[in-house]
């Protein structure tokens, strides 16, 4: 659930409006002109102790972890939940904001098919049960960048409830061996975004973007079936990797599209659960990982000094590596649960038993459709990558874990007489190796899938040595010294008979260097 | 002139007999001639003039969009006006100028009709006298009429006159007193318990309330989102049918709003024979406070059905008597709910205190609303809390659910339509009426009317006859949902038999032998 974040830190702070497209002409004096360099709230940051994380070595092996995830994640739409108002990342502020965005009086809001297309999608790629009647509630609290006063969502009967989700877990000697891992996931709804709040403390004022208010969200509520960071960033990282494959979100962190809160308790295995708290708003999976874990930790290490735990918000500051309490609900929050949405009647879906003879198809949503247009699933690739290619179950998870790189896989396979397992071999370990050594993207790489298979078959062909395709992939990445070795290679190649600075013009000319 | 009906006066435009800036002239110098009545928050003069204008020309090019093209009409201000600032009567909404049409607004406008003005009304729509907005009380205009001054000079007891007004009933009372008045031909208001009935029962005039979901509420600033439907008040049943026409259908920007084929153009037939209608008569209406006036009315009422051949039975809504209190929860629920957009933000009100965010809201919020306003957010927001929510509000749903059966029943048993008293006596002074605080009264207001507002019934009240004080009493029928027309079809006859009397407001106004011209007379048929 999206509830209020950063609300530390608001005192002497003043209201300033970036503009509201075409919205409220209200008689007030112009709106304050927007401040361009915000800074996000974090003062409160240096007055919090840290937790200095001495691992306590004695009785550790006593304490089990538990973690559960809510994650929120924008659906790929070309207009919002229930307002016409498009949808784009980093647009002028307040430029993408109808009156209902802005929630002028007397607004009603009106569903979005395509989101509710994408929820069912969703569901089904997660093995959920589709509920063919849903509802939405209000779910109130006071924020300046929910103009309402309330986020419409659902929480009663959501779109999709009791699904699963599978992923695997890297273990054994060297990480090197999968295991499958299930978590539950209790239900999938769907809800609008919030605005976006821009602190700027110097000037003591924050500035609204409601461009993101309504936007479409899933949240997807996954049981606290995890045990570790690791467990629940990959989770994420396959749910991500579902979401774009049906393309219902783009299911980006850096941009937002992706958020996720962890709820993390720890307790002795046979005793009920511990008081839990909330880590929220985790943005990367790296972080996510790191934020359960030293959550863990500081669990337990709290309790083993005798301290209790409290059930809080807490935020994950990553540059210092540590959760912090939120510190926001000095009082018990009452979010007025949960209120029927009265200007919405219940949404109800239909499958091929029960669509009425004669129902227009653009006022009815047909699950059993919606099913036949699945696109195939990261799990099914994985199988067919593994039975087509014979390669291991680990190496297909890392094609799809990175991003292009199965592409960039398949291109290559068609282009080269090598041997699949070879052309596994080569993209996973030197391929990769080298992007990682050099911190590329896929996209960015200056080796193409062309140059790598044309490689591969001059391997194949035995007319290079494996050792010379290395040293060519090496200078293909820009390694200075790499070319030296291969000039080394020719002129032993030649009898020193051939002039070293051509031999370089030559092999620049061919190596497009 | 101003005294005709709606389908009259549209007639006398096509004819050539009037053109509508004349029209348009006379009812704004009569809006200002009655400015007193404080039926007006904002008189809209220049649209309103520009409209006439551009009628005028499609009269004179034959190009008339229709009945409405040319007729001056009021919108009370809770439905958002482009352009036109709409405030709901709270200083919250202070300057609040909406960049988009409500879409009943809209269709009146798409038809020709002239907007004279925004009127009056309690805060938010929250009362039944409309007395409790920030822009003070709004009059009756029959405070005024010749029928109450004369049964006044009887009265010995007789007291200060000006201080003697009485109230028109509420919350639309703006849109009663600006038709009663004849300062326009058709005016809006909006019915989430009663609103609309209550002060066309006062005022002498025709109140309808459509089904639920038949008319668009986009852009009528909400009460109760559940209950609200956009009201007409008319002076007579055909023209609450005429502007019925204009707004019903579906609404895109609406998703209450219903697919129900309804026939255009909302023509009434008029019904020669009731022998075939059965007429329900629910007992639990029949309660201690009804005025004895009332009820003589109301059973005079029944015995004129079953005098022409109609079945009148009684019948029973068992959870009458739950009804109000539960509507007291909802109502209140969804108004802390609604109301929390206002926060001085995005528009309205705003105040100086800018120590914190949350002081900010406070302050706001406690300059913009009244106490009517705030009270009911307060106890709104008492039944949403979690530990209340399951004893208050889920509660409330179940009974709401059980009043909407009682109808169902009642309906399935035979009756076509039911009657019932709209309000427990006639209007009262305005010193008389705050004796009271708004709770107290708006209990005692919407206790005939709101329980339709939980069915989401289509409901009409009909002037029926004047007191001993001279002033106008109304009865509501009550039809099947989404049988408006049928509602009204039975509305009219009944309207045809009790001829209810024109108000005479000739020592109100100067010039009233244009408002006479049309007068009919007092017909004795239900007199007492």
């Amino acid at each position: 659930m999206a509830a209020p974040m950063l609300r530390w830190g608001c005192r002497g702070r003043r209201w300033a409006f970036a503009r509201v497209d075409g919205g409220s002409c209200h008689r007030r004096g112009a709106p304050t002109g927007s401040t361009s360099n915000q800074i996000r709230g974090e003062s409160s940051v240096a007055q919090q102790p840290l937790h200095t994380a001495q691992k306590t070595r004695k009785g550790e092996h006593k304490w089990a972890a538990v973690v559960g995830l809510e994650i929120h994640a924008q659906i790929s739409s070309n207009s919002k939940l229930f307002s016409g108002s498009q949808v784009r990342f980093s647009a002028p502020p307040n430029s993408l904001v109808s009156f209902f965005d802005a929630s002028l009086p007397g607004t009603l809001p009106v569903l979005n098919r395509r989101c509710v297309e994408a929820a069912v999608m969703t569901g089904l790629a997660l093995n959920c049960h589709i509920n063919k009647k849903s509802l939405f509630d209000r779910k109130h609290y006071f924020y300046a960048d929910l103009p309402a006063g309330y986020q419409i969502t659902q929480q009663r009967l959501p779109i999709a409830v009791n699904g699963s989700l599978i992923y695997g877990v890297c273990a054994g000697k060297k990480q090197s061996q999968v295991i499958p891992k299930t978590v539950r996931i209790k239900q999938i709804q769907l809800e609008q975004d919030s605005g976006k709040s821009l602190h700027d403390n110097l000037r003591s004022q924050t500035l609204i973007d409601l461009n993101r208010a309504g936007v479409g969200l899933l949240e997807v509520v996954l049981e606290p079936d995890m045990s570790c960071g690791e467990e629940a960033a990959t989770a994420v990282r396959e749910l991500q990797l579902i979401l774009q494959a049906l393309g219902t979100s783009q299911a980006n962190m850096a941009e937002g599209q992706l958020r996720v809160d962890a709820n993390i308790s720890v307790h002795h295995p046979g005793e009920p659960l511990g008081v839990r708290t909330e880590v929220k708003n985790l943005n990367s999976i790296r972080f996510l990982a790191k934020a359960i874990d030293y959550e863990i930790q500081r669990q337990i290490n709290e309790l083993e000094n005798g301290g209790e735990i409290l059930n809080e918000t807490r935020s994950f500051h990553h540059k210092l590596g540590c959760t912090m309490s939120m510190r926001d609900k000095e009082g018990k929050q009452d979010y007025r649960w949960f209120m029927p949405e009265p200007n919405l009647p219940p949404l109800v879906l239909y499958d091929a038993t029960s669509l009425p003879a004669g129902a227009d198809p653009q006022q009815v949503i047909n699950i059993d459709q919606i099913r036949e247009t699945l696109p195939e699933l990261p799990s099914v690739t994985r199988e067919k990558l593994v039975q087509q290619y014979g390669m291991l179950l680990e190496h297909s998870f890392t094609l799809l874990n990175e991003v292009g790189l199965l592409e960039f896989f398949q291109n290559v396979i068609k282009e080269t007489r090598a041997e699949p397992k070879k052309v596994t071999s080569w993209v996973l370990n030197t391929f990769l190796g080298y992007l990682k050594q050099q911190n590329l993207a896929v996209s960015e790489s200056p080796v193409t899938p062309s140059a790598l298979a044309e490689l591969l078959d001059l391997l194949d062909s035995r007319t290079i040595s494996s050792s010379a395709a290395k040293q060519v992939m090496d200078v293909k990445n820009r390694n200075p010294r790499a070319i030296n070795k291969l000039i080394g290679l020719v002129r032993k190649a030649t009898q020193s008979r051939a002039d070293p600075v051509m031999i370089k013009e030559i092999l620049e000319k061919k190596l497009s260097l | 002139m101003l005294g005709r009906s709606l389908r009259e006066v549209s007639a006398a435009l096509k004819q050539g007999q009037i053109t509508p800036t004349e029209l348009c002239q006379k009812c704004l110098s009569l809006i200002k001639k009655t400015k007193f009545l404080n039926a007006y928050i904002t008189v809209s003069e220049e649209v309103a003039l520009k409209q006439a204008e551009e009628s005028e020309k499609r009269y004179k090019n034959g190009q008339s969009l229709g009945d409405l093209d040319g007729i001056p009409i009021a919108v009370k201000d809770n439905f958002s006006t482009s352009g036109i600032e709409t405030t709901c009567a709270s200083n919250m909404l202070k300057g609040y100028i909406p960049p988009y049409n409500a879409t009943v607004v809209q269709k009146l406008l798409d038809q020709g009709a002239l907007l004279m003005g925004k009127t009056n009304l309690d805060e938010f729509a929250m009362g039944s006298g409309s007395t409790d907005g920030v822009f003070g009380p709004v009059k009756n205009p029959w405070s005024y009429s010749k029928q109450y001054r004369e049964k006044r000079k009887q009265n010995p007891h007789s007291e200060n006159e000006d201080s003697d007004w009485l109230i028109t009933g509420g919350s639309s009372g703006g849109s009663a007193a600006a038709v009663s008045a004849f300062t326009c031909y058709a005016a809006l208001g909006s019915d989430t318990g009663g609103s609309t009935r209550n002060p066309a029962a006062h005022c002498g005039l025709v109140g309808f309330k459509p089904s639920y979901g038949l008319v668009s509420r986009h852009g009528l600033i909400p009460l109760v989102n559940s209950m609200d439907v956009p009201g007409i008040l008319t002076r007579c049943v055909n023209d609450a049918a005429i502007v019925l026409g204009a707004l019903a259908g579906p609404d895109p920007r609406d998703s209450t709003t219903v697919h129900e084929p309804i026939s255009k153009p909302f023509m009434l037939p008029s019904l020669a024979d009731v022998s075939k209608l059965c007429i329900g008569i629910p007992k639990e209406y029949l309660v201690p406070e009804l005025s004895s006036e009332v009820q003589s009315l109301w059973s005079k009422a029944a015995d004129l059905f079953e005098s022409e051949g109609a079945k009148v039975i009684e019948v029973s809504l068992p959870h009458t008597s739950y009804s109000i209190v539960c509507y007291h929860v909802l109502c209140t629920s969804e108004v802390a709910s609604n109301m929390a957009r206002f926060d001085g933000l995005q528009y309205g009100h705003r105040c100086d205190i800018d120590v914190s965010t949350e002081a900010m809201y406070a302050a706001t919020r406690r300059e913009g609303f009244n106490d009517v306003v705030r009270g009911r957010i307060l106890s709104g927001n008492f039944f949403l809390l979690k530990e209340n929510y399951e004893n208050y509000f889920v509660k409330a749903q179940k009974v709401r659910r059980l009043i909407a059966n009682d109808f169902v029943n009642a309906f399935n048993s035979g009756v076509d339509v039911l009657l019932t008293p709209t309000t427990l006596s006639e209007a009262v002074p305005y010193l008389e009426f705050i004796k009271e605080d708004n709770r107290t009264r708006s209990a005692q207001d919407d206790i005939f009317t709101q329980a339709v507002n939980m069915a989401g019934l289509p409901a009409v009240s009909i002037p029926v006859a004047l007191s001993n004080q001279g002033l106008p009493i109304g009865l509501q029928f009550i039809g099947r949902a989404f049988c408006d027309q049928q509602l009204l079809t039975v509305a009219k006859w009944f309207e045809k038999q009790v001829q209810f009397p024109v108000i005479q407001l000739q020592e109100l106004m100067d010039d009233c032998s244009a408002v006479l011209e049309n007068e009919k007379l007092a017909s004795v048929s239900l007199k007492q």
